[in-house]
């Protein structure tokens, strides 16, 4: 059993499972659904509320959809970070690394180039994930679940975009 | 007041079952594979399917889950109300970030603990600035995210059909495509 805490990878079925039930604990215990990306606007909104106190009453979109507060949501980025950082150390597969692979077999070993592309990406994903109201853990998982059609749309969504975009990086004119 | 509704509205504790909530998860995402860019764009080129099975076997079992714990009144449904305006357009954009970063928003988080300096010096701080970007442009992007709002906000509503026919129907459905991606040995 403890065996399994210091194996590289688990089954994906086995871990997708695990995260079922981490969504059903959410409901339960939390009231809410297992969501990342409104963490990431609540970090901004508190980053904006030290700098100026009254932004809050300013902008719209704290007054109607995500306050800037240090709640259980936000606690989740820290948590999640700290979760991979030990599985990974469990079993040894920690290390720094600038270039993944794949990416390295395309488009070559420029960690700047990387880091640019992966904060533009970033700027990409969240605006989106803000536009479509959530992510791939809040609809992707907890929305479907629910059978929610705001979420089967925007799961869908995702992986068309996604898939289109990875084909035309990295197959460029082929597809 | 119930256990449950206490828990909910004690802050504190909110706190800790969030952190808690988070490592159980960011543990389950390095164990399944999904914090690396590698397995997530392999997934968007469709030659690695590891993703898609970790999210079938997750919603597989939350399906079941949440559905139970609603019906025995121990929990309840947050659906959001969809429209193509904002589902269809915020998730395309979210695609074209998905496969830039080859990361997602929790699985980014993941990636930087487990070593990758390319999520926690770029995607992590992309995800704020972001953020950051939408919460200044809402008032200009709220007209469309109204725009042709879904009929209905769940899949039985819509077919007009019983919660647990769809559910076993739905079901039924995703254990088959794991059953095909086992079979044809993806």
């Amino acid at each position: 059993m403890f065996d399994m805490l210091f194996a590289p990878t688990w089954s994906p079925y086995i871990a997708g499972a695990g995260i079922g039930i981490l969504v059903c604990l959410s409901f339960l215990m939390c009231n809410r659904p297992l969501g990342t990306s409104s963490a990431y606007a609540k970090a901004w909104g508190l980053l904006e509320k030290a700098v100026d106190p009254a932004v809050e009453e300013k902008k719209e979109f704290y007054r109607e959809e995500i306050p800037p507060r240090v709640d259980g949501v936000l606690m989740l980025l820290p948590g999640i970070l700290i979760g991979a950082f030990l599985s990974a150390a469990l079993s040894g597969q920690l290390h720094l690394s600038l270039v993944p692979l794949l990416w390295a077999g395309a488009f070559g070993n420029n960690a700047i180039l990387r880091v640019v592309v992966a904060f533009l990406g970033g700027i990409v994903l969240a605006f989106g994930a803000r536009w479509a109201g959530g992510c791939t853990s809040g609809h992707g998982i907890s929305g479907t679940s629910q059978l929610a059609l705001s979420s089967i749309v925007s799961a869908a969504c995702f992986f068309i975009g996604g898939i289109i975009t990875a084909f035309l990086l990295f197959h460029g004119s082929g597809v | 007041m119930s256990l449950c509704t206490r828990i909910h509205n004690d802050g504190k504790t909110q706190l800790v079952l969030g952190l808690c909530i988070g490592i159980l998860f960011g543990f389950l995402l390095q164990k399944g594979g999904v914090t690396s860019y590698d397995v997530i764009v392999g997934q968007l080129l469709l030659e690695n399917f590891t993703v898609v099975k970790v999210m079938l076997s997750a919603v597989i079992v939350a399906m079941i889950g949440i559905h139970l714990l609603v019906r025995f009144g121990y929990a309840e449904l947050h659906v959001h109300p969809g429209s193509w305006g904002s589902n269809l357009i915020g998730g395309l954009i979210f695609g074209v970030g998905f496969a830039l970063l080859g990361l997602c928003p929790g699985t980014v988080a993941g990636a930087a603990g487990t070593g990758a300096l390319d999520a926690l010096v770029g995607g992590i701080p992309g995800m704020l600035v972001g953020s950051g970007l939408f919460i200044s442009l809402y008032p200009k992007i709220k007209p469309i995210l109204c725009r042709a709002p879904f009929a209905a906000q769940t899949l039985p509503e819509f077919l007009h059909l019983n919660r647990w026919i769809v559910i076993v129907v739905v079901e039924v459905c995703m254990i088959g495509i794991l059953l095909l991606f086992a079979g044809i040995g993806l």
